[in-house]
């Protein structure tokens, strides 16, 4: 029976955590198909090796077997490399299934995979089974509106899942961990990197955080979001800051935190909305949170309807004596 | 310089979902339908990219007002190309509306598999004379983000995805990705495919002129070529409604019983 590859993320020689809900997710698919798994990624001929070692950490999630990818031509960023080798390599392998992790960087790849491999690909998927031998897939459709089950005819399968779903299993296993190589020859010309510029604040993206904090309108003025920026410290290093689309288009916060339709669907263990009233494209972005946490004055704004708690007050006095609790909590 | 910008025309944002008695689709009577609103960002750049014959200087201010005669000056050309039902005509007016020179309607229903889409884009795209093909970075519908860099790979040209400005010159199209934690920049050779996200490009208004001069702009019709999908929708649902919650009181003295309640209810402090 042909494996199934969980595509890993890699950034700065580490390994992305959300890595290891890959895996899982390709583990619980290998268990239904009787196969193996093997977890991947793409590498220059400097780094790969030090990449296959790290890849070895996901045997705890049930790989069985990691290979670091050697390509010619990689250097960070450049995703029309990746995307050739690893195309590559599932044609060489011939895998049944590959399972792609639905990130910025995921999203980027996965597309150009399957187009050179003349094969659909589902992505943001939240649940997966097998259903007679064949992938069936759950995925939000209109920002999580509604939902579809989506049957994917012939192999391999392509997927992605949506980072935070997938729980994080433990399913041990002596792992192969190895390098190969694959031709990365077969793209597009003229595709360079230039540059990176960070931009301010944290580097964890919304679409990953466990937890964020979003502000709304209610916020009253950019200069406000110190306190919001101050919960979000004290919560520690995996929450992030989210906006609502008012607030964007009002200038006040860059469009990469934007939760809703027009911006980025979250789905965080825990979701604060500071002073959101809950317009339907903003709840149909973050709805699927674990536990949702409202913070409003008005008592009858809609965001109340999707919260799990709330409290009705000034998001002024309510934020900073949130963060006060949550830091004493933590002992800092 | 010659630009294709691939539309999609989705139910609005503001729309309430419902599901349609067959179950596999969504009730489409009584929907308010508008282009993808990432679409209409990469109408914009086609337009300040063609206006501005070399983007930069176009692009530095705001949007001019009204699309002023209605049609992009310059010697470049703006074409609308989409893949969707007939009614998908107004939408590719209202484009027309805004600037563009013409547009070409793949007539047909475009489902979940953007690989098929892809196929049926490139099928209109190929052997064409745009120096770039632009793309929302998704369609708010599906939202599968996918097409564009599927397209890029059927025609065999560079794509960069999640673009928030474009600067072309001399045969190079500088791209600003917004991606995690700042911007990266990418060079392209063209001709190339971007998709383009929220940034630079705030989308200009159609002026009564451009409006009027559109229904003379040509909008050719064809039907889209047969491509089989291999995504098949077998059930759509509406999302389980979240369990009743409750409001644990009023203003900063509810903090501790919040605080208590996401730790020992919740578990998630």
């Amino acid at each position: 029976m042909a494996d199934v590859l969980a595509v890993a993320e890699v950034t700065d020689g580490a390994l992305k955590s959300v890595s290891r809900e890959v895996v899982s997710a390709a583990r619980g698919i290998a268990d239904v198909l009787g196969c193996a798994v093997e977890a991947a990624v793409c590498a220059g001929s400097e780094e790969v090796g030090g990449v296959a070692e790290g890849l070895a950490a996901l045997a705890a999630q049930g790989a069985d077997r990691v290979a670091g990818i050697e390509a010619a031509g990689w250097e960070p960023g450049r995703v029309d490399v990746s995307a050739a080798a690893l195309a590559g390599h599932i044609r060489g392998r011939g895998h049944a299934v590959v399972v792609f992790a639905a990130t910025g960087p995921g999203r980027d790849l996965a597309p150009r995979v399957a187009a050179k491999l003349g094969r659909p690909l589902l992505t943001d998927v939240t649940g997966v089974e097998v259903d007679g031998g064949e992938i069936v897939a759950t995925r939000p459709v209109f920002a999580g509106k509604a939902l579809a089950r989506v049957r994917v005819k012939g192999t391999p399968a392509l997927l992605s899942i949506r980072p935070n779903v997938f729980a994080v299993e433990d399913s041990p296993r002596e792992v192969v961990s190895d390098v190969v190589s694959a031709d990365a020859a077969e793209r597009p010309d003229g595709y360079r990197v230039r540059g990176f510029e960070a931009s301010e604040g944290a580097a964890l993206d919304v679409s990953e955080a466990e937890i964020v904090v979003s502000g709304g309108r209610g916020m009253q003025d950019p200069s406000n979001w110190h306190v919001l920026a101050d919960l979000r410290d004290a919560l520690g290093e995996t929450a992030a800051l989210g906006a609502s689309r008012a607030v964007v288009d009002a200038g006040w916060r860059p469009h990469a935190e934007q939760v809703g339709q027009t911006g980025k669907t979250v789905t965080p263990k825990l979701y604060f909305a500071m002073a959101i009233s809950g317009a339907i494209q903003h709840l149909a972005g973050m709805r699927t949170s674990g536990v949702i946490v409202a913070v409003n004055r008005d008592a009858d704004a809609p965001i109340f309807g999707v919260a799990d708690y709330g409290i009705v007050g000034d998001v002024f006095q309510v934020a900073p004596r949130l963060a006060e609790a949550i830091r004493e909590l933590r002992g800092d | 310089m010659n630009i294709t910008v691939c539309v999609k025309r989705v139910p609005d944002t503001e729309a309430r979902i419902r599901i349609s008695s067959g179950g596999a689709d969504i009730e489409r009577d009584g929907v308010k339908y508008v282009l993808s609103p990432y679409d209409e960002f990469a109408v914009e750049a086609a337009l300040q990219l063609v206006e501005g014959a070399g983007g930069g200087q176009a692009a530095a201010g705001p949007a001019p007002l009204a699309g002023g005669a209605g049609t992009a000056a310059g010697d470049g050309r703006v074409t609308l190309v989409s893949f969707g039902p007939e009614a998908t005509k107004e939408s590719l007016r209202a484009g027309l509306a805004l600037g563009a020179h013409r547009a070409v309607l793949l007539r047909g229903e475009p489902g979940m598999d953007g690989w098929a889409t892809a196929r049926v884009l490139a099928s209109e795209l190929e052997g064409g004379d745009a120096d770039l093909v632009l793309f929302g970075i998704k369609a708010v519908d599906d939202d599968q983000q996918q097409v564009g860099p599927m397209v890029a790979e059927l025609l065999g040209r560079p794509c960069a995805t999640s673009v928030a400005a474009i600067d072309v010159d001399g045969g190079v199209a500088t791209c600003r990705r917004a991606v995690e934690g700042g911007q990266e920049v990418v060079e392209l050779d063209l001709p190339a495919v971007v998709t383009v996200t929220k940034g630079r490009y705030e989308p200009r208004y159609a002026s009564l002129r451009g409006i009027m001069m559109a229904k003379r702009k040509p909008l050719v019709e064809k039907e889209a070529p047969a491509v089989e999908a291999g995504l098949v929708v077998e059930r759509l649902d509406l999302p389980p409604a979240r369990p009743e919650g409750r409001i644990v009181g009023e203003g900063a003295e509810a903090v501790p019983e919040l605080v208590r309640l996401l730790r020992e209810e919740a578990k998630v402090l």
